[in-house]
């Protein structure tokens, strides 16, 4: 049995990041349970640039983000176990992991920090009709081996879905020689960033279709080829427009799910629209003493985010640690309205010393142009914000003065249409 | 006189810019604000960006080490420096920053391993 102050699970950027703060923030014994052989989670295989414009103030590559967070963990006597999987956490904050160097452990935590990420949606969720050849990839799956491992997946390849990682992976896989015969999109917009349409597909020449989707994967052995039809507004496939397009791979790039087992398992409240915890301002989870932090949480576009989130929890997570009382929380909920799909925290907890200002997150449902936010305590609009555009692919934030909420039962946001 | 339609990538707001070259002369319409005028004449005269890619290590405990060039070069000096890459074997130790190919293609700019690759 081990005991320690907070044991942080996962040790990508929202992992590493908490434990940096915690640390700072006065924490003694921490502790990173990491399933992976080495530190750094998914920013590893993402060797392309654009990371930590606004954390570091320079353009770098995920491996590089990765380290200086690393490096960082040097002298700080913050404990790291990797290969290591946790495989149970109890709403007493006990874990159960079992390591590849260490066997079986019990970990017992004053504080837990859920830093698991996501996983990617697969073939299986979305449901293609056809047979089960090889040379179907998530494109995180090909971008590991293309980029780590130093295997190809295929030559002639069609990508599912214009999320970011299918966009980057367009790139990746035609400056390493392959061909990339389409990208198909089954929205009528990308949820990757303009960034990557531009400097991924369009420098490439490779086209993208809106509102198609693929019908079917054709091959028995291997993947021949693959179905491509448009679909109506119901994202039902219109008769009639099928297109057969030869190709020995598909990659699937459709969408992030976070890795939340182990924080239902602890019993924890879920917010079915992020899939992941609902959390106060301090990402402190309805389990007290659990925090969350990342794209264990919601998913994120930038992971400049990730960090700032964990910093976050890191620090609350120590605070939580050092006070020996905690009063009884009076939470209040924050509930996103028209226009407004959710937001971190969805609840406020009200007790206690605040800071003067609270930082919201949210995403909208829709691209509004020009966009005015409208925040309300008691039905009462407390802020109005108005931007040139918000769209569902970039997270905003909003600051709320606390004197304007304190008082409130309830606190909404919501989009005013033009 | 040549002209091209771009959306900037400046910030999210995605401004369609329409870009005309008339002799030495650079116009651009549809911005709303100087970043993308910036950005679009950058795109005209000489578009710039940041090669990543990974190579094999002799002998690390990982097959390959991430990459990029440590400045961004012409996007037409992309696939010379990708053909460039396809030779260069590092020999582990590989630190972050350690130079991995000098001056690429001749573009004078260096390539540069962004992970370490230990010793196997």
């Amino acid at each position: 049995m081990k005991q320690v102050d907070i044991a942080i699970i996962g040790g990508g950027p929202a992992g590493l990041a908490a434990a940096l703060e915690a640390k700072k923030t006065g924490a003694q014994s921490i502790l990173i349970i990491e399933r992976d052989r080495e530190l750094g989670g998914i920013l590893q295989q993402c060797i392309h640039n654009g990371f930590g414009l606004q954390w570091f103030g320079e353009e770098l590559s995920g491996p590089e983000y990765a380290h200086r967070f690393i490096e960082q963990l040097a002298d700080t006597g913050i404990e790291v176990m990797t290969d290591t999987m946790a495989l149970q956490l109890n709403p007493d904050k006990t874990i159960i992991a079992a390591g590849y160097h260490t066997g079986w452990e019990e970990i017992h935590a004053k504080a837990v920090i859920l830093a698991m990420g996501c996983r990617e949606r697969t073939r299986g969720a979305i449901n293609i009709p056809g047979a089960r050849p090889a040379g179907v990839y998530t494109a995180g799956c090909a971008q590991r081996l293309v980029n780590m491992e130093g295997y190809m997946p295929g030559r002639e390849i069609v990508i599912l879905g214009s999320g970011d990682i299918g966009l980057i992976m367009a790139r990746r896989m035609t400056w390493e020689g392959a061909k990339v015969k389409l990208v198909s999109e089954i929205m009528p917009y990308s949820s990757g960033l303009a960034r990557n349409i531009a400097q991924c597909l369009d420098d490439n020449d490779i086209p993208l279709k809106f509102s198609h989707t693929v019908t079917q994967i054709h091959g028995r052995e291997r993947v021949e080829g693959v179905t491509v039809a448009e679909v109506d507004a119901k994202l039902n496939p219109i008769p009639g427009t099928e297109e057969y397009i030869p190709c020995d791979t598909l990659l699937l790039s459709v969408g992030l799910i976070p890795e939340n087992e182990l924080t239902t398992m602890a019993g924890i409240q879920m917010d079915p629209v992020t899939s992941g915890a609902a959390v106060d301002q301090n990402r402190q989870t309805s389990v007290e003493g659990i925090f969350a932090c990342g794209n264990v949480l919601h998913v994120h576009d930038l992971v400049d985010n990730v960090s700032a989130e964990a910093v976050i929890a890191g620090h609350a997570a120590a605070e939580y640690v050092r006070k020996t009382e905690h009063p009884a929380p009076r939470k209040v909920a924050l509930k996103p309205e028209n226009g407004v799909r959710y937001t971190v925290p969805q609840a406020l907890n009200l007790a206690g010393e605040l800071p003067e200002e609270l930082d919201l997150y949210f995403r909208v449902r829709n691209a509004y142009k020009p966009a005015v936010l409208e925040i309300t305590a008691d039905g009462k609009v407390i802020r109005t914000v108005k931007k040139p555009i918000m769209t569902p692919g970039e997270m905003e934030k909003v600051k709320v003065k606390t004197a304007d909420i304190a008082q409130a039962g309830e606190i909404a946001l919501r989009i005013v249409e033009a | 006189m040549i002209e091209k339609d771009m959306v900037c990538i400046v910030c999210p707001v995605g401004c369609r810019l329409h870009v005309v070259k008339d002799g030495e002369q650079i116009t651009v319409s549809g911005n709303t604000c100087k970043r993308g005028e910036r950005y679009a004449v950058g795109e005209f005269t000489d578009p710039q960006r940041t090669v990543t890619s990974s190579v094999y290590v002799e002998g690390g405990h990982m097959p390959l080490a991430s990459v990029r060039t440590e400045k961004t070069i012409s996007k037409a000096k992309i696939p010379a420096v990708l053909e460039a890459l396809k030779t260069v074997r590092p020999v582990a130790p590989v630190k972050v920053g350690d130079v991995v190919l000098p001056n690429a293609a001749g573009t004078g700019v260096n390539v540069i391993a962004t992970r370490e690759i230990r010793r196997k």
